[in-house]
């Protein structure tokens, strides 16, 4: 019922009469990379894609807000700022945190490196989180990542210590108490 | 020839692992690294780190893009949403006549403390930021906004215009709050998508001035000014949302004095940072 009420007003707000632009060819262009940026930092392929799909919806609307620069740059501070906008209403819910792949069988197969790294990952803040993957995985310069978060070079650089000192230390073995609940 | 000796700060270790350090520090940082070998397994850890993360994800940008997401099922759809907007409104008319006729038997109830107030703004503001496509229900452009959040709440509203700080009003909606009353939030955007909203309730608590509250990332000023209390919500940046917040206050005051404006405020700042 609840979604009859609401209005997706931002949706038709796509302008009809916008000329074909290397602006749309650009933000094709970086749909692969968003992807991968949201599936890392939502671990879920239909939250990811979710994000995607409204980053762009988002990014067609604003296209007249886009005074030229790094179109890249521009689509990663937008699904940025979804992302946190989303883990802030998440962190008003109850967490809700599934125990049972703890014990899956393939907790010392094949499989292991790419958990532990995703564990690792879940661990941190989400604006350390931003800041790794933007520029482990996205290959964003320091500078584009101050822009992305809205803070300075030194923040960034900040939150990327934090984050590799905290994965560091997950990897190393100093993981929570849940690994030895068998 | 001169070595430089400058010891090798960890912000250094990171730059030279990310292709950020500056070229005539990257002998000294080699250097340092041969004749410490602390630091240099802490690289080696750093470089598995992204090996690994990209070993993880990588592979996503390969994957054939989902219909969904192509540009041109983006755009298609953007004649169907019309049909909902259109229910939408409706809705929006029903869910502010129940909340209406709700608050109508509550208006005597006792004041409420503004903790209470400033929370209520916080649970709507992080209910709401999150609503990507349906954050408001009357958006901006409606004549009937102001008029019917004013004629529920029970007091003149005014959506400020905050155009001078880069925010665009997206719209406002209806809420119920304590004691079945009525509460109305505007929510307003950047162009890189940062939410802000406004939220507006009668409050008998005295006049006041603009108090800054933070708490678990959000912040919040509230202020009350005849008998109705507003809540600017928004990211934890004091001074900023202070502005805003003093700009907004303004616009409210000449509103209810016209032809008097003062601006000396030295809180009204108009860059965009």
């Amino acid at each position: 019922m609840p979604g009859v009420f609401f209005p997706e007003w931002l949706c038709c707000r796509l302008h009809r009469s916008v000329p074909v632009s290397s602006f749309r060819t650009d933000i094709e262009t970086a749909v692969p990379a968003l992807r991968r940026y949201a599936r890392a930092l939502t671990r879920n392929a239909e939250t990811a894609d979710d994000l995607v799909q409204e980053t762009l919806v988002r990014a067609l609307r604003s296209e007249h807000l886009f005074h030229g620069g790094e179109i890249r740059s521009w689509l990663f501070t937008i699904l940025t700022n979804l992302n946190r906008n989303r883990l802030r209403s998440l962190a008003r819910r109850p967490s809700v945190v599934s125990l049972t792949d703890q014990d899956a069988p393939d907790a010392s197969g094949p499989e292991l490196g790419g958990r532990d790294i995703e564990r690792a990952l879940a661990l941190l803040v989400e604006d350390q989180r931003h800041a790794l993957l933007l520029v482990v995985l996205e290959g964003l310069s320091y500078r584009e990542v101050a822009e992305v978060q809205g803070v300075p070079i030194g923040t960034v650089m900040s939150r990327l210590a934090r984050a590799r000192s905290q994965i560091k230390a997950y990897l190393d073995g100093e993981r929570p108490a849940l690994r030895r609940i068998k | 020839m001169m070595t430089d000796n400058t010891p090798v700060t960890e912000e250094e270790l990171h730059a030279f692992v990310d292709g950020e350090l500056p070229d005539d520090r990257k002998a000294a940082v080699e250097a340092w690294l041969a004749s410490h070998p602390d630091d240099a397994a802490l690289i080696a850890a750093w470089r598995t780190q992204a090996e690994m993360i990209r070993a993880r994800y990588g592979a996503v940008a390969s994957e054939q893009v989902p219909e969904r997401l192509t540009l041109a099922r983006l755009m298609r759809n953007g004649g169907r949403w019309k049909g909902i907007a259109a229910a939408a409104a409706i809705g929006a008319f029903l869910v502010g006549g129940v909340a209406g006729w709700m608050g109508h038997g509550a208006s005597a109830a006792a004041p409420e403390p503004s903790a209470q107030f400033i929370e209520q703004a916080m649970n709507a503001h992080r209910l709401y930021i999150n609503e990507v496509r349906h954050p408001i229900e009357v958006r901006a452009g409606e004549a009937h906004l102001l008029p019917w959040l004013s004629r529920r709440v029970g007091a003149t509203l005014r959506a400020p215009d905050l155009a001078s700080f880069g925010l665009t009003l997206l719209g406002g909606r209806l809420l119920p709050c304590q004691s079945g009353a009525a509460a109305a939030l505007f929510m307003y955007e950047s162009g890189s998508g940062e939410r802000f909203t406004l939220y507006a309730a009668r409050l008998k608590d005295g006049q006041s001035s603009l108090r800054y509250t933070e708490n678990n990332n959000l912040a919040v000023v509230r202020w009350v000014e005849s008998d109705v209390g507003y809540a600017l919500s928004g990211p934890p940046d004091k001074t900023r949302l202070k502005s805003i917040a003093r700009s907004a206050y303004d616009q409210m005051e000449n509103r209810a004095a016209p032809g008097n404006r003062s601006s000396n405020d030295p809180l009204i700042s108009r860059t965009k940072s």
